[in-house]
């Protein structure tokens, strides 16, 4: 008998409101009614047009907000209920982050970068320079520890920025339009990249309106006027752009 | 997150806007720097002060006549309603008062040949080298024997030695002309350091025996008396009976004040340590100034950097993380200016005692070093509390 793993991420129901609820203004729906699993180890993409409530259900993913009503599970967690202090270490422990932008700190050397999250996560300094330089090494960058953003192209930023999130073991890797800003060849290096912890184990969600991208995930969520509107394997037309 | 690292990313952050940084602690820097430098100067003051008097000896009274009023006026003249009689008699009173003397005193023309100088006469006794703290250059001071005799003898101070004679020549041996009369010169006073208001000091000063003294200028009442006790510690006791002297003679406490060097070094002493204390205020309101100034180029470094707060948000810093790190911060700026601040205001204290005298005392130190940091916190404490609760998504949308 096959035991049922538990889901790395677990929406119930979860729906997301914005503006004032309680003197009569104006309230938006941002997600409603969103209810999916995620198990350990897939590859998903989370589509959909602009406005649509993406980013929403990637910040509540990604713990940096709390549904308005439904529970999200993560790593079998509850966490719509948990404070801010539990919400930042489970997200410190659980989560890394992808940006478009990049989002790495100025005058700062690779090395740093990638040793961040683990400054808060209390690693010494020693281990925290061990475990970064073999992060750095996994993503092909063991030649610019001590480079600066500055010194770095667009894809070698981003492979910063992926070092970074994956240094603390991450449950969940949630990349936003992590090829928005980089020319075709870095944007596929990237993807082929996030393939290849894919295939390491790693639970990796791109948020992205490239179809293109989306194209690369074996499961797609779409997402529309806040709803959930498609959760299905992605046909593979062609084979992933080189 | 430690310390360690919260202090590198200060720093970090600071070298980042190195100009900003430095400007910006200026305030701090001007303000400790004063407060250093004015607490300097009081201590200073205080110790030349304490010094000066200590040269007076701590068991010597002294006798004014009428009333001297540290509040108001000039001090007036007035004629002493008690003569040497009466300080030969106040010495003889016996323990503690070990002797007594008086003085006169009067401002004369001092001529040798053709040159004349303007400055004072003071009829004193032999004791007065030891009294007066006057130190002789050349030839002596003159003995009791000429005191108890009359003799036409006098030292000089510096000023009218070189005035009369030029500098290296010789006075002593020569004669000098006092109101008509012709007074030989046994010794020359070394030089005196311009102290506070230093135009009254011996420089200046022609000293003969007070009993030429008396015959030469006519008056008879002292105009001074000093009276020394065995022990620095008997003063209050020897006051006690110079006033029962006075009291049967007749005489009221406005017929004359009794000074008491250790009580008018105390009080000048806490006078100058409220004088100094209000400088020193008056110089930490730049403090304020400077945690304004912090307040306020921390707050701009919130905005500009809230897409890293948001990152730091997404990496995992808590609230409690942000917090602290532009806490450090703001505190770094503040003491690393406090640091400059202490080593300017000591090196201009430095600088500064080569005219006056000066003490950096460990204390200001300790306080300014205390003071910036204090302001550091308070002034970083708006602003860190803001980013502390920035909204992580908000932050990391901001453009």
């Amino acid at each position: 008998m096959k035991v049922k793993e538990t889901p790395v991420v677990k929406f119930s129901n979860v729906c997301r409101y914005y503006g004032s609820t309680g003197n009569g203004g104006e309230v938006v729906k941002a997600l409603c009614g969103v209810s999916f699993e995620i198990t350990k180890g897939e590859f998903l993409a989370v589509t959909g047009p602009s406005g649509s409530g993406k980013s929403t259900l990637l910040h509540l993913m990604g713990l940096l907000d709390r549904p308005s009503e439904g529970e999200i599970d993560i790593d079998g967690v509850p966490v719509s209920k948990m404070s801010d202090t539990s919400l930042a270490k489970l997200r410190n422990q659980k989560i890394g982050f992808i940006f478009q932008q990049f989002n790495l700190l100025p005058k700062t050397s690779s090395l740093k970068q990638v040793e961040l999250p683990l400054v808060y996560a209390g690693v010494p300094a020693g281990k925290r320079r061990e475990m970064a330089k073999k992060e750095l090494e996994a993503v092909g960058l063991a030649d610019k520890m001590n480079n600066r953003p500055s010194q770095l192209s667009g894809g070698q930023q981003q492979r910063v920025a992926i070092a970074r999130a994956m240094v603390t073991g991450p449950a969940l890797l949630l990349a936003d339009e992590p090829t928005g800003n980089l020319d075709s060849k870095s944007g596929a290096s990237i993807l082929e990249l996030f393939e290849q912890l894919h295939e390491g184990g790693v639970t990796v969600i791109i948020v992205t309106h490239d179809r293109d991208v989306a194209a690369h995930a074996p499961r797609q969520l779409v997402i529309r006027d806040g709803e959930l509107v498609e959760d299905q394997p992605t046909r593979r037309l062609r084979p992933a752009s080189k | 997150m430690e310390i360690k690292e919260l202090l590198s990313t200060a720093f970090v952050a600071i070298r980042t806007n190195k100009t900003r940084s430095v400007l910006t602690t200026l305030g701090i820097i001007i303000g400790v720097g004063s407060v250093i430098l004015l607490v300097a100067i009081g201590s200073g003051l205080q110790s030349f002060v304490t010094k000066e008097f200590e040269a007076l000896g701590s068991n010597v009274l002294f006798i004014s006549p009428g009333r001297v009023s540290f509040s108001g006026g000039p001090p007036q003249n007035v004629e002493a309603k008690f003569d040497f009689e009466d300080v030969r008699k106040i010495g003889e009173l016996g323990a503690p008062i070990v002797k007594s003397s008086g003085m006169i005193s009067k401002g004369v023309t001092i001529k040798y040949r053709s040159e004349s100088f303007y400055g004072n006469l003071a009829g004193v006794e032999e004791d007065y080298q030891e009294f007066g703290n006057v130190e002789i250059d050349k030839g002596r001071f003159f003995t009791k024997n000429a005191v108890e005799r009359g003799q036409f003898v006098g030292v000089i101070g510096h000023k009218v030695y070189t005035e009369l004679f030029g500098e290296g020549r010789e006075a002593v041996g020569k004669e000098v002309d006092i109101s008509g009369r012709q007074i030989k010169v046994i010794g020359v006073l070394k030089e005196k350091g311009g102290g506070i208001g230093g135009s009254s000091n011996e420089n200046t000063f022609a000293i003969i025996p007070v009993t030429t003294a008396s015959k030469l200028t006519g008056i008879n009442k002292p105009a001074a008396v000093m009276v020394r006790t065995a022990t620095a510690e008997d003063t209050t006791i020897a006051t006690r009976k110079v006033k029962e002297y006075f009291y049967r003679k007749d005489l009221t406490d406005d017929d004359f004040t009794i000074l008491e060097p250790k009580e008018l070094l105390s009080t000048i002493n806490s006078f100058l340590g409220v004088v100094t204390g209000a400088l020193s205020g008056i110089a930490a309101i730049s403090l304020v100034v400077g945690g304004i100034g912090i307040a306020n180029i921390m707050l701009v470094s919130v905005t500009e950097r809230t897409r890293e707060i948001g990152l730091r948000k997404a990496l995992g810093a808590t609230r409690r993380d942000i917090l602290l790190q532009f806490l450090i911060e703001a505190v770094v700026l503040s003491v690393v200016g406090g640091g400059i601040g202490v080593a300017g205001g000591w090196g201009l204290s430095v600088l500064m005692s080569r005219f006056i005298e000066t003490a950096v005392t460990p204390w200001s130190v300790g306080l300014a070093f205390g003071i910036s940091a204090g302001v550091g916190v308070v002034s970083g404490l708006a602003p860190a509390i803001r980013a502390a609760r920035l909204d992580p998504i908000a932050a990391l949308r901001y453009e």
